[in-house]
């Protein structure tokens, strides 16, 4: 039952990596904890332990979704697979 | 699995329990660092309590810093207390709040005596308060005796994912008993604000909440030079994954599982409506933070972490938990309570709860924490604005 990518909810548009890192092109089993179901998804990028992955293609502007809640805008286009982080969404706050 | 009602405490004059049997040396202002120093150096099994404030703060600021050093001496980890001014006017304010709680306190005052003088006679009262403290035993007390403040710190993706909701679902299972629960961090809250103002218990707890959560967000927006990018998240923050102050607010909420709060609370204010979940308006530093609310009279914490924050306190056991396996390995003498198997699947969040609940029943029995071990005795008052 071990699982390579934990996602809060099931609205949420990114995952989080919970092995040590998965590398490109690696098939990663995820999570769904809210309703404990499963999806697979591809990655794009090598993502380390505790950052997020895209797991819908997202363009500038879109909120990501993580906890079901809004955590942010994304401002440089992210494709599903891809590393998702300061480099590509910042906050609404502040 | 079946919760312990009791754990062995220290009862106290005013009919609280301690989970530790501390004698402090608590100096009023930081010219009295070197004397309170001084004493505890002299005297074995007694702590000093260095810091940087106390003299000419005014206003609110000065309130509080009366409420934290009252609030310190009359927390029930603590059997007796040695106070040392310089002037014996705040001194004197200080002990005639202490001795409420009926427990040892003397003050000693600096002005016309020198720090050797003074340290003599403090450090003969110290002697006799440490020597009458060690006879002191451990009872049985119920479990509703425990007061415990959670805050959370040097987060990641991992804390919001498991670590934090570990500490929430050992809420869940211990605010039924009774116990008292606390938790802060007024501006890492912030994207999370209005889910968790509909945790009041009350609209009045509620309304509470969205008043201190706004005043709070002014002042960081008035003296922002940037968008804190720098500060919150933190760059160790960043390192764990977490992207914005939203992602970390929702993560840093999952402490407090399904509990709703009944009162919203000053900062290093004691509850006065009884056992239940507390909000305190506190900074989001962790050594600022669980001063205060040591200072509140909570008498042990649990702090969960990602990338492995290594904070204590002198009178506040501070438990560590975390579920970063990368942290477990690369510095595991920090953590009490490892929970990284929640992220692999092999246990789950209820199990993790009652991992937690058994660590802090024994660290309430006596058990050091890693924190302890090592040394680590933060003690940092919070400053509300310049002195005059």
């Amino acid at each position: 039952m071990s699982t390579d990518i934990i996602i809060h909810d099931k609205k949420d548009n990114v995952g989080v990596v919970v092995i040590e890192k998965i590398t490109p092109k690696q098939d990663c089993k995820c999570w769904i904890m809210e309703n404990d179901s499963s999806v697979n998804i591809q990655s794009a990028d090598e993502i380390p332990l505790g950052h997020k992955i895209a797991m819908i293609d997202l363009k500038e502007g879109d909120t990501i979704l993580k906890y079901g809640h809004d955590i942010g805008k994304v401002v440089k286009a992210i494709k599903k697979g891809q590393h998702v982080h300061v480099h590509n969404v910042k906050t609404k706050k502040w | 699995m079946e919760i312990p009602k009791s754990f062995l405490g220290y009862k106290r004059e005013n009919g609280r329990a301690g989970t530790r049997n501390h004698v402090i040396i608590l100096p009023v202002d930081d010219i009295s660092n070197a004397c309170a120093e001084a004493v505890a150096n002299n005297i074995k099994g007694t702590i000093a309590l260095p810091h940087s404030y106390g003299r000419l703060q005014f206003g609110a600021d000065l309130e509080l810093h009366f409420r934290t050093m009252i609030g310190t001496g009359s927390n029930p980890n603590v059997a007796a207390v040695i106070v040392i001014g310089i002037e014996p006017k705040w001194t004197k304010r200080i002990v005639d709040g202490i001795a409420k709680t009926g427990k040892p306190v003397e003050g000693f005052h600096i002005e016309r005596t020198g720090d050797i003088g003074t340290v003599m006679k403090a450090s003969k009262k110290a002697q006799e308060f440490v020597m009458w403290a060690s006879e002191k035993q451990r009872e049985e007390c119920p479990i509703s005796d425990l007061w415990i403040s959670v805050k959370c710190g040097e987060s990641d993706t991992t804390s919001g994912l498991a670590s934090n909701p570990t500490v929430g679902n050992l809420m869940d299972k211990l605010e039924p008993l009774g116990v008292h629960l606390c938790f802060g961090e007024t501006s890492e809250l912030t994207g999370a604000e209005k889910v968790c103002a509909t945790r009041g218990a009350t609209k009045e707890a509620s309304d509470k909440f969205m008043k201190t959560w706004s005043a709070y967000n002014d002042f960081i927006l008035k003296e922002a030079t940037d968008d804190l990018s720098e500060s919150q998240p933190t760059a160790g923050n960043i390192a764990g994954g977490l992207t914005t102050i939203e992602e970390k607010a929702f993560g840093n909420f999952q402490k407090i599982g399904n509990c709703k709060f009944i009162d919203v609370l000053e900062p290093a204010e004691e509850p006065k409506k009884g056992k239940g979940l507390y909000f305190m308006d506190t900074s989001s530093a962790a050594a600022e933070c669980v001063t205060l609310q040591a200072a509140a009279g909570f008498n042990i914490h649990l702090f969960p972490t990602g990338q492995g924050n290594i904070v204590g306190n002198p009178i506040e056991p501070v438990i560590k938990l975390t579920a970063n396996p990368l942290t477990v390995k690369s510095m595991g003498e920090h953590i009490d309570c490892d929970v990284s198997k929640i992220l692999s699947r092999e246990m789950n969040l209820s199990e993790a709860g009652d991992e937690l609940i058994k660590t802090t029943l024994k660290v309430a029995n006596g058990r050091l924490t890693c924190a302890e071990a090592l040394g680590h005795r933060e003690f940092v008052m919070t400053k509300l604005y310049r002195s005059a």
